[in-house]
């Protein structure tokens, strides 16, 4: 079937089968390897994207289900060469370690802060369960968090 | 002034940021155009006979390249003869012979997941649809899914062994007058339940053999280890490029490679077509090895006023379905059983039994863990009896200050410590006494949220193969930049930007003019890689000491250039530029003094080795409310003091401390790896097994200490694991500290809500009677 989306303001249309997954769409379609898949079953968060703004697990998701919505990823996150403040705040409080989970958590983050723009630590961390990071502890995943809260005000 | 020790942030993330890392599923190397996707066909039962492999229906489906199984494998030469020369069974390496693991299963399973054959498609799709159709016809034989049935020796694993029993080993311990004398003698089993990994990147594997060459780039802790295992396959090492490109977390269970990879090699050699390999969370929940798995009896003994004197460790170790690692785990977990403490007499031995379970191997302290988990279990059983403080039996038996270097009775050389001081450092911070008094208030109250302290003071073993070293190379080119060579492996932990820092210091070159490269054998054919938390006191010690060695080399060009005596040369690192002494108006740069070296660079190599392992310590304690109605536990703080030596970076040393403590809490407080009877894995998705997340756990609070080894030029030791070491017995110990009172002595990991809460009803029970 044919899917037409548009990925970090860009029109991306294939055909693909039925079946195709939206993480599979935007890492083989669109070529975009910045999400990464963790799981398969919706608990690990690794493969969350914007969906009209809203953040998904893109691994549960059909790219059909997508079809004529707006998709951002980590990729086109920042603007202007600038990292987005999540982003930043990652970098500043050693957000990350491998690497694999950041895609994931950067979204959801993105999300958790247009929901809510002033979190506390415990808002912070029951939005992150669905994230799973095997690296930091979770600590500074959500100093970073708290951090883009503050620099965003 | 010194960058060591200073907080910067990571050279590594804005790259992983942007445009997110480059794992194996990423790689668009021109060589992978038109690669096949490999699916592994893996066993569904536990143990069985494989009377037949149908591959005819899924030969038939579309996109299909291959089938491919153990009897396609004619093509690899036969193993080696057993070597007399080989490293005992205590070694971390695979048991041959009648024990041997084959690459794809030959005529019997022993663990669901175990590949079978491989399927290669034109993508995934069509391999996870033509997998399903590979008919494997299986006759099934009685499970051992335990170490229990292990031990009763009726259903054999590898008959021709005739025992589920792999390897034993260390002392008698058969001595029981060890405990003569104690007015305490406390005994117990306590199970060190199997966990799983899970790095969030999982195994991935991508092949091209072309021109009698092989490349795999691979998802692993050690690309030169990996590529003397590849050899299997038939080729030399110097026909085989293994490359790590970025890995997403390994923990260990990534050392070296696995058969699943060795087979993905050789299917891109077999068949002539690169070949991709990305498991799923299934596959890896059922087939990357496991952690853990050990069952203790412990025996301590001691005098009313707290000093203990005679500990006895019996391990058995469930080593899976195949034994990858010998009796390497039990015997570092013989090795570290009296931890902190001098305790005159101390006996520990251990037993390996096969089971069908996944293979276990190196997980996030590999053998340490399990004896600071049964020391400090014993030690609060040993105060709970004696009446005493937690706190106050730990500081009755630390080896002291003075006593350093120290050999205990199991025959660890300390290298240095203050463990008293780790520990008041602790129990200062948390406000320990206020805690204490807190405690009381609940308890006297009734209240039904109970509170409970868990202290847990370690010391483990890091680099603990030092003799075999680790490789660091500095160039210094004409452009005036550094490139560093490391034969350590970043899977995380910073190395770029910390080895940076290391040459940075030496040399005064700025951190954007240093490239760190790891994990490609072409550029490295020589090193060893990441485990055991060795990559900074021995890899970072190679960096430093190769730094040092251009900074000669370049004193002794720029003497030449100047037309001076050495002696007379200085650098100044603030700018980088070399300078005579007397005449400050002449200078040179780096890359006028490299561009003066043969080659335009200058350039030094080091292996550095230590003459011993390091030893690390610190003292966790955590505070947890234990819901008395529900069983439910919430970990509320967890400070610690962790003492790996000199800090080079906070935020890299926290880092990993940080991760280590939540994996730490995660075996105490939710993660389990589970098998019914029959051996079929109950938690092999993520929907199934409990990864620990930000919501259960608090921000840490970390206390520094640093106190140097004389080891190697940094004096650093190892940080990489002394969290979870430390983290799993403090959280541990704090549940069954806040259920004391009312009469519970041990509660087995996880401490879920339904054991907590049956824990609390059978001591109900039992004080009612």
């Amino acid at each position: 079937m044919k899917v037409n989306l548009t990925v970090n303001g860009k029109d991306v249309t294939a055909d693909v089968e039925d079946r195709t997954l939206l993480v599979h769409f935007l890492r083989d379609v669109a070529d975009l390897t910045a999400t990464n898949i963790g799981c398969e079953t919706t608990s690990c968060g690794a493969c969350t994207v914007l969906l009209d703004g809203e953040s998904v697990k893109s691994c549960t998701v059909l790219a059909a289900q997508a079809d004529g919505r707006e998709v951002t990823t980590l990729e086109g996150l920042g603007a202007g060469g600038e990292m987005h403040p999540v982003q930043k705040a990652f970098h500043e409080e050693h957000g990350l370690q491998c690497g694999y989970c950041t895609p994931g958590m950067v979204m959801a983050i993105v999300s958790l802060l247009k929901e809510n723009p002033s979190p506390t630590e415990a808002d912070v961390r029951q939005g992150l369960e669905g994230n799973i990071c095997r690296c930091t502890g979770y600590h500074n995943i959500v100093k970073a968090a708290l951090s883009a809260a503050e620099a965003s005000k | 002034m010194s960058i060591l020790g200073t907080r910067v942030i990571r050279t590594e993330d804005p790259r992983l940021l942007t445009a997110g890392g480059v794992y194996v599923d990423d790689l668009r190397e021109p060589d992978l155009n038109g690669a096949v996707r490999a699916t592994f066909v893996r066993s569904t039962v536990a143990h069985a006979r494989i009377t037949g492999i149908d591959k005819t229906d899924a030969l038939q489906q579309p996109g299909v390249v291959a089938v491919l199984t153990a009897a396609d494998m004619s093509d690899i030469p036969p193993p080696p003869p057993a070597d007399p020369d080989a490293p005992p069974a205590e070694g971390p390496v695979p048991l041959g012979g009648v024990w041997s693991e084959p690459l794809l299963a030959v005529d019997t399973v022993r663990f669901v997941g175990e590949p079978v054959a491989i399927v290669l498609t034109d993508t995934t799709y069509q391999g996870e649809d033509a997998a399903e159709l590979v008919t494997v016809d299986y006759d099934i034989l009685p499970a051992v899914p335990s170490i229990a049935e292990a031990l009763k020796d009726e259903t054999i694993l590898f008959p021709e062994a005739g025992t589920n029993t792999a390897v034993t080993g260390g002392g008698d311990i058969s001595d029981d007058s060890i405990f003569d004398g104690c007015d305490i003698v406390v005994e117990g089993d306590v199970v060190n339940q199997r966990v799983a990994c899970l790095p969030m990147e999982g195994r991935a594997t991508a092949a091209v053999f072309s021109g009698g060459k092989l490349t795999v780039w691979t998802s692993t802790q050690n690309a030169q280890i990996s590529r003397l295992i590849l050899t299997a396959i038939g080729l030399p090492p110097d026909a085989i490029r293994v490359i790590a490109p970025d890995v997403g977390g390994g923990f260990g269970a990534k050392i070296g490679i696995d058969r699943d990879t060795i087979a993905i090699a050789w299917a891109a050699k077999h068949t002539g077509r690169p070949v991709r390999w990305v498991e799923t969370r299934n596959e890896n929940l059922l087939a990357m090895t496991q952690g853990r798995a050990q069952l203790h009896h412990i025996k301590i003994g001691g005098t009313r006023d707290g000093h203990i004197k005679a500990y006895r460790l019996e391990v058995i170790q469930d080593t899976g379905a195949y034994s990858r690692m010998g009796g390497f785990l039990p015997t570092l977990t013989n090795l570290m059983a009296p931890g902190v403490y001098d305790i005159p007499a101390v006996q520990a031995n251990y037993k390996v039994v096969v089971t069908n379970g996944t293979p276990i191997a190196a997980y996030r302290g590999a053998g340490r863990p399990e004896a600071t988990a049964a020391i400090e279990r014993a030690v609060d059983w040993f105060a709970a009896e004696a009446g005493l403080d937690s706190a106050e039996v730990r500081r009755r038996n630390f080896i002291q200050k003075e006593q350093f270097p120290f050999v205990t009775k199991t025959g660890a050389p300390y290298d240095s410590g203050e463990y008293e001081a780790a520990l008041d450092k602790v129990l200062q911070a948390s406000g320990y006494a206020q805690l204490r008094a807190e405690q009381n208030k609940r308890r006297e109250s009734g209240d039904v949220k109970q509170l409970g302290l868990g202290l847990a003071s370690y010391v483990e073993i890091t680099a603990p193969d030092p003799a075999a070293g680790e490789t660091g190379r500095v160039d210094v080119r004409e452009d005036g930049s550094a490139i560093v060579y490391t034969g350590s492996s970043a899977h995380g932990q910073g190395h770029h930007t910390a080895f940076a820092m290391l040459v940075t210091e030496e040399l005064g070159i700025p951190m954007d003019k240093i490239e760190v490269v790891h994990g490609d054998t072409d550029l490295i054919p020589e090193g060893i890689g990441t485990y055991g938390s060795r990559s900074l006191q021995l890899g970072g010690s190679a960096v430093h000491n190769a730094a040092i060695e251009v900074r000669d080399q370049a004193a002794k060009k720029a003497a030449s250039l100047f037309e001076a005596a050495e002696a007379d040369v200085t650098l100044d690192k603030a700018t980088g530029s070399w300078h005579i002494a007397g005449d400050p108006d002449k200078s040179l740069t780096w890359g006028q003094v490299a561009a003066s070296a043969e080659g335009k660079t200058l350039t030094a190599n080091v292996n550095f080795t230590a003459d011993q392992p390091t030893f690390p310590f610190g003292t966790q304690l955590s505070v947890v409310e234990v819901d008395t109605e529900t069983g439910k536990v919430t970990l509320l703080r967890h400070i610690t003091a962790d003492d790996a030596g000199p800090v080079v970076n906070p935020i890299l040393i926290d880092g990993q401390r940080h991760g280590g403590i939540a994996q730490g809490a995660a075996q105490a407080l939710c993660e389990e790896v589970l098998y019914d009877a029959d051996g079929n894995p109950l938690t092999s998705t993520l929907a199934d097994y409990a990864a620990i997340t930000s919501a259960e756990l608090p921000s840490f609070e970390l206390i520094r200490s640093e106190t140097p080894t004389n080891l190697n030029p940094l004096g650093v030791k190892g940080i990489g694991e002394a969290g979870t070491i430390g983290a799993t017995p403090a959280v541990q110990n704090a549940v069954v500290d806040a259920l004391a009172h009312l009469g519970v002595r041990h509660v087995d990991m996880p401490t879920t809500p339904e054991r907590v809460w049956t824990a609390i009803n059978e001591a109900r029970k039992a004080s009612a009677k």
